[in-house]
């Protein structure tokens, strides 16, 4: 049987999404609307580039005593009251968030947003057992009603317009008024969701930092859903990636700053949550169980890697997806991965291996947007070129999975043929005689350049001969 | 100044070689008219950015490593193409990590400069000698973000009397070339140069130009397929033709 | 489980990397009280949080013309000191509920009777307009959440330049309460074409009464 490989599939999600002008024209204008708001919550370049500099050490410095930052981290969770469970793996983490619920006899979820329990595919195990999960950020609600991924890491319901929404909300909730006001939807979905927190058995939360220093949970949001899902009900899960940890809570300052401004363009958020134990006995709500679910799932084989580990600088803010020139065109799902846009191209090939993730390195023309912007200097245009490399010409010790595997002995030949001719300058200048000689024969077709444009034709004369005869000189 | 620290490289880069040669020959005059004496070494091709954007970093290199011997003295190396000059400048110190040319690599990237940029801090004077006409300038991400040289160009651009410059929406947007992605996402690089050809008619212009070949034979490609007629040159070309 | 954690840590402690220096904070500029407030009022006005400035006293006499003008029939409060100035003090046409039972044995009513929450806080943030409250036995963390309405009182002497120096007045690194928050503005979300809207999951109206 022939299935498509990830390079046919890509291309085949990026012509279906490029045919759906509707859509595109809902990336656009979203797309702009959130450049303009974080140009204008970072209006200076040069304190940008100060402020950066900062969170981007904080970051690294973090990552560079990671093991020891976890143990303390837990350390000191575990003395707040708060249990820490390790996962190697999504079927680990999976398995363990479970149990919780299993134990806890949770028969309903609500969710605050997280990313990572996408990536583990958490919704779909919970729901084989049995266990109703409900999604409480209102991009995730929707997408959830919708049957879709996220499209975006910050605001997952993006591609969808009021009346999509309309029309989802009509078929879910047929007992309430039909609206296509914006919002209208908004206080229909506050009524459905109040009723799923008051009676919703456990919470389950992302979370954005952990500090060790104190031991806490630092989440931010908007909507008071995390706040709803993190302290309405009794048992609260927060499941994130072992990256996420600093070291001190004067550290947090700077990374809350660059991440709200960086993400949406606010100085901050409405709210931010610092989750440092479990209801004490003298209280009178919160959770009587907070769990926390640390999850590897690749990332320590990224922390190894000298060449790929500053990826996990990353704080999810989506100021790279933002500003891609790819993403605005086709959107997140274009991309069939959990992270879409370059973070996604840095982020899932070194997850997935290369084989399965490396051909998102192709939906990238390298123009540099997302470096520019990112909050913690994460060199993204040149990590995406690199692993491009890591492909086709790995190093020889690469931790990559499946380095080297995106050699094709065709493509291989025609870069050697190449560089057998551009790097030797005789040959060159033959090649230069021999084109522009036959200028006239030069095909009008040329294969994928052609479908969409119409060939160059090479010149009567090229620059080497034309510098020559008007006399400059050649050293 | 002696003739000798007036002597100047000319890259000319693998696209203008053979696609575009008048970019490079306005280049080169250019430079001479700024007081200059431009040598083009015949030994010259490519920098090497094709294979090494596509992961072929050997080939990559092998082919920059050609253009060391080609560029030996010790003169700035200028370049029609922030392209080209950014894959010097910023890209070639890495690839030649580790390797006997490191050091001739090193030094060869902190010469090169990009054409308006060094045109710009030369202090060329420009004489508007044409008729007044507006034209969009495409500044190519290479200018914006490898060599940081889009100001340059609008400062000669500005020199100009009779030319009003005129920025397209979206300017800092990618127009979708970006080397073998042209190719390798070709319905996807289309849908970017559309968006591009869109806000650049939108301009009213009746030229576009750019800093970068590249950006303009994928451009002028699209527009020519489209039907739009909307001539297209490189700035050295049309500063040359300016006032010459 | 512990499998799982000592293979993590295995594999992260296969590298050593030079940690680098996080220089410290610069100290912001210190600012008189009036600018201060001047701050906290336009940035939390620029998240439609509103401010009211009056003198100590004077906040029983706003919530009792203010209340009943606003629709709120139903009040909560903790069991603090707010609560039973309340208490002692009732605002005609209001029924004052207290937070004083575990919110298992009234969680529909919370969540459908409560027209408005009052609290106090440990201070706010200038630089951005956020209040930081710590939820506790006498104000537990819903009371700020779920009412649609929610009225906080705030010392104009707790005010803070910005959040790091908050963190340092107010010794947060020797020991926090199980749930800290900073809130600024109402609950809101753009999730909807990017249009702000109010109100999604918290309070659509956040009120603070300056006090002093």
């Amino acid at each position: 049987m022939n299935v498509p490989g990830p390079m046919t599939a890509l291309r085949a999600r990026v012509r279906e999404a490029l045919g759906k002008a509707p859509v595109r024209r809902n990336f656009r204008a979203a797309m702009d609307g959130i450049r303009a708001k974080r140009a204008d919550a970072l209006p200076d370049a040069t304190d940008f580039a100060q402020r950066r500099a900062r969170t981007a050490a904080i970051r690294a410095r973090a990552l560079a005593r990671l093991p020891e930052l976890l143990e303390r981290l837990e350390q000191r969770l575990e003395a707040n009251g708060i249990r820490v469970h390790w996962a190697e793996d999504a079927a680990q983490a999976n398995a363990i968030v479970l149990d919780l619920l299993r134990q806890a006899g949770a028969r309903s979820v609500i969710k605050g947003k997280s990313m990572v329990s996408e990536e583990i595919g958490l919704n779909d195990v919970l729901g084989e057992a049995g266990i109703a999960v409900v999604e409480s950020d209102l991009g995730e609600y929707i997408v959830q009603l919708a049957g879709e991924p996220p499209s975006h890491i910050v605001a997952p319901a993006i591609h969808k317009n009021r009346h999509e929404v309309a029309t989802l909300f009509q078929a879910h909730h047929p007992q309430r008024e039909a609206t296509e006001d914006i919002e209208g939807l908004t206080a229909e979905a506050r009524q459905v969701l109040r009723a799923r927190f008051a009676q919703a058995d456990a919470g389950i939360s992302g979370v954005n930092f952990l500090v060790a220093e104190t031991g806490t949970l630092v989440l931010v949001e908007n909507e008071g859903n995390g706040r709803l899902s993190t302290s309405a009900p009794p048992l609260h899960i927060a499941i994130t990636g072992i990256e996420k940890v600093i070291e001190r809570l004067d550290e947090l300052p700077p990374l809350l700053d660059l991440l709200t401004r960086s993400a949406t363009g606010q100085p901050i958020t409405t709210y931010v949550n610092f989750i440092s134990g479990p209801r004490r006995a003298d209280e009178l709500d919160g959770p009587r169980e907070v769990h926390l679910v640390l999850l590897d799932n690749g990332r320590a084989r990224i922390h190894a890697d000298p060449l790929f580990a500053d990826t996990l600088r990353c704080i999810r803010c989506g100021a790279c997806i933002n500003h891609c020139p790819v993403y605005v065109q086709v959107g997140g799902h274009a991309y069939g991965s959990v992270y879409p846009g370059p973070i996604g191209a840095l982020l899932e090939p070194q997850r997935l291996g290369l084989e399965a993730g490396g051909s998102l390195t192709s939906a990238c023309t390298l123009c540099g947007a997302c470096g520019d912007v990112c909050p913690v200097a994460i060199p993204l245009p040149g990590l995406i070129n690199q692993l491009r490399a890591e492909g086709v010409e790995p190093r020889t010790d690469s931790p990559l999975p499946d380095a080297g595997r995106l050699r094709h002995r065709g493509e291989a030949l025609l870069w050697r043929l190449w560089a057998a001719i551009y790097a030797h300058p005789r040959r060159y200048r033959w090649l230069a005689r021999l084109l522009t000689a036959l200028r006239r024969l030069a095909p009008r077709r040329l294969g994928a350049w052609t479908r969409w444009r119409e060939a160059p034709r090479p010149a009567a004369r090229d620059l080497h001969r034309l510098a020559r005869e008007a006399g400059f000189s050649d050293e | 100044m002696t003739k000798e620290t007036r002597e100047v490289y000319v890259f000319g880069t693998c696209l203008i070689d053979l696609l575009r040669p008048e970019a490079g020959m306005a280049a080169l005059r250019l430079l001479e008219r700024a007081g200059f004496h431009p040598i083009f070494p015949q030994a010259q091709s490519c920098c090497g950015q094709p294979a090494f954007n596509s992961g072929y970093r050997r080939e990559a290199r092998a082919v920059a490593r050609a253009q060391l011997t080609a560029f030996t003295r010790e003169l700035p190396v200028v370049v029609p193409s922030a392209s080209c000059a950014g894959m010097i400048r910023n890209h070639w110190p890495a690839l030649f990590a580790g390797e006997p040319e490191e050091t001739q690599a090193r030094a060869l990237a902190a010469r090169t400069f990009e054409l308006c940029e060094f045109l710009d801090r030369a202090g060329l004077v420009l004489q508007d000698r044409g008729e007044s006409v507006r034209v969009a300038l495409h500044h190519s991400c290479s200018a914006r973000r490898e060599t940081r040289t889009t100001a340059s160009a609008e400062r000669l651009l500005t020199q100009l009397s009779g030319v009003e410059c005129l920025a397209p929406a979206h300017a800092e947007e990618c127009c979708g070339f970006g080397g073998t992605f042209a190719i390798k996402q070709d319905a996807l690089s289309a849908a970017m140069a559309d968006s591009k050809c869109d806000a650049l008619l939108a301009t009213g212009a009746e030229r576009l130009i750019s800093q970068d070949a590249g950006c303009l034979l994928h451009l002028q490609g699209r527009l020519a397929r489209r039907g739009d007629a909307l001539p297209v040159q490189h700035i050295a070309e049309f500063l040359w033709e300016r006032i010459a | 489980m512990n499998e799982a954690r000592n293979h993590i840590l295995k594999r992260l402690r296969t590298v050593q990397r030079e940690a680098p220096d996080t220089n410290a904070l610069p100290a912001i500029a210190g600012a008189d009280a009036e600018t201060l407030i001047t701050r906290f009022r336009t940035a939390l006005e620029a998240v439609r949080g509103e401010v009211h400035r009056l003198r100590d006293g004077d906040w029983m006499g706003w919530l009792a013309r203010e209340l009943p003008a606003r629709g709120v029939s139903n009040l909560l409060a903790g069991t603090g000191k707010i609560g039973h100035t309340l208490q002692t003090h009732p605002i005609p046409g209001v029924t004052l509920h207290r937070y004083d039972r575990p919110v298992e044995d009234w969680k529909d009513a919370l969540f459908e009777h409560i027209d408005a929450g009052i609290t106090g806080c440990r201070g706010a943030i200038a630089a951005t307009g956020s209040l930081i409250l710590w939820p506790g036995p006498e104000e537990p963390r819903l009371l700020s959440l779920v009412p649609p309405l929610h009225i906080v009182l705030l010392d104009a002497a707790n005010l803070h330049a910005d959040l790091a120096t908050a963190i340092r007045a107010q010794g947060w690194t020797q020991g926090l309460p199980t749930n800290a928050l900073l809130i600024t503005g109402p609950s809101k979300t753009a999730d909807i074409e990017q249009t702000l809207t109010w109100g999604i999951h918290g309070p659509r109206e956040l009120v603070v009464l300056v006090l002093g």
